[in-house]
């Protein structure tokens, strides 16, 4: 497998682009045909609803309403509104558990968007294997959709304490991508990286490797997670790995501390650290494109 | 007779304790290190192990309260640490320096601080 890691200014480079917006890995960067329309789509991810640490977020409360203000009024407004996990703060408390989660779907209702789609992270699902997070938020814990003409998988690895997939899962996944095209554009949407980014810190998938082997023959593939709270790109041989910010708390990218730690508040940079992404699909014979946005004070 | 049967008895009773001592003594160094650990909601009992590099070491593991992971990626090693159950780990740290070890099954609140360091050194 050609596994490698690249800093983030590396990846512009390697996409030949700056700033802020930069080409992806995306599917269909060669591929995408002249009658697919263009559309994108919006990653909201880690919002941790619960979460309680002035120190680092005294805006707990309000940085998420914040980031819904801004997307609803976008000049360009998103097909759809993906929430990569973490919607909730973990707690023991089951009751504690539903009303978060309560609490969080029907802030997730101001979003003017046609189509809001959620998925569990470990802090939703993993003490009760998303018991709780079916009965509010509702829907299968992996699932698939189509939308013009890409294909979407969500994948669950984290309702099992574990962390893996697991056997029955990966099977589902294999006979999914057996209906696909070779050429087909995939999007995978998880929680966690399929890829060993760094086990010490609990950032992996324990059979992710499973998962990205049965993807590897498909040419246009890339993955969105979150987990990680901080923006990261990552290849495994032809297949894109993109990270995206939490919308509560950051946390140090690999290297800069000695352990995983949540950024403190900058009072001179409120909400540093904290985005969310936008992800286009723009029209054939150019690339689709990524762009990283602020929560705004 | 008696006092020499009495120091017979006592003798074979020395002479079996040292051979058990010695037996003992035989096995802790073909095994290395023996470390106890409780892995429980939300701490290791030692959030830093000492250990020497080359040498073998056993970490017996037991759990009170969840299934928690224990696991140490520089090494390759980990293990389900079922409660009610003994469960040991067995290696040789084949560096030195400070590397990290952690639940890594998701046990709650507290889990992301569920973590501590083995320290390797040479000598």
């Amino acid at each position: 497998m050609d596994e490698q890691r690249y800093s983030r200014r590396d990846f512009m480079q390697m996409a030949g682009v700056g700033g802020l917006v930069f080409a992806s890995g995306l599917p269909g960067c060669a591929t995408y045909g002249q009658s697919r329309p263009d559309f994108n789509f919006i990653q909201l991810s880690d919002i941790h609803w619960g979460y309680d640490n002035p120190k680092v977020n005294p805006d707990s409360k309000g940085t998420l309403r914040k980031a819904i203000a801004t997307v609803n009024n976008l000049e360009q407004p998103p097909d759809f509104i993906v929430f990569t996990g973490d919607l909730t703060q973990t707690t023991d408390d089951p009751k504690v558990r539903r009303q978060r989660l309560r609490e969080f779907r029907d802030m997730a209702a101001e979003l003017k968007a046609p189509k809001v789609l959620f998925f569990a992270g470990e802090h939703d699902a993993s003490l009760d294997r998303g018991e709780a997070y079916q009965e509010i938020i509702g829907g299968p814990l992996y699932y698939t959709f189509d939308h013009k003409g890409v294909h979407f998988i969500v994948l669950d690895n984290i309702s099992d304490p574990a962390p893996i997939l697991g056997a029955k899962q990966i099977e589902w996944l294999k006979t999914d991508l057996a209906r696909q095209q070779p050429d087909a554009p995939i999007v995978v949407l998880t929680h966690r990286p399929l890829f060993s980014l760094y086990p010490q810190w609990d950032w992996a998938t324990r059979d992710g490797m499973a998962a990205i082997d049965l993807l590897m023959p498909y040419k246009n593939v890339a993955v969105f997670y979150g987990h990680i709270h901080h923006e990261h790109h990552h290849m495994t041989g032809h297949i894109a790995h993109h990270a995206a910010q939490s919308l509560m708390f950051p946390l140090s990218p690999v290297g800069t501390a000695p352990q995983k730690t949540q950024l403190p508040w900058d009072a001179a940079q409120p909400y540093k650290g904290l985005g969310y992404r936008t992800v286009q699909a723009t029209a054939a014979g150019t690339p689709q494109r990524m762009q990283e946005l602020p929560v705004k004070a | 007779m008696r006092r020499f049967a009495h120091n017979l008895a006592a003798t074979a009773a020395i002479a079996g304790v040292a051979g058990y001592l010695l037996a003992a003594a035989a096995h802790g160094a073909a095994a290395g290190e023996r470390i106890a650990l409780v892995a429980a909601k939300f701490t290791f009992s030692q959030p830093e192990i000492r250990l020497k590099k080359g040498r073998p070491v056993t970490i017996a593991l037991t759990s009170p309260d969840f299934m928690h992971g224990f696991s140490v990626p520089d090494f390759n090693v980990r293990a389900d640490v079922v409660p009610g159950k003994a469960v040991e780990v067995t290696f040789t740290p084949d560096r030195s320096g400070r590397f990290a070890f952690l639940c890594d099954n998701f046990c709650g609140e507290g889990h992301d601080h569920m973590s501590g360091f083995l320290i390797v050194t040479d000598d």
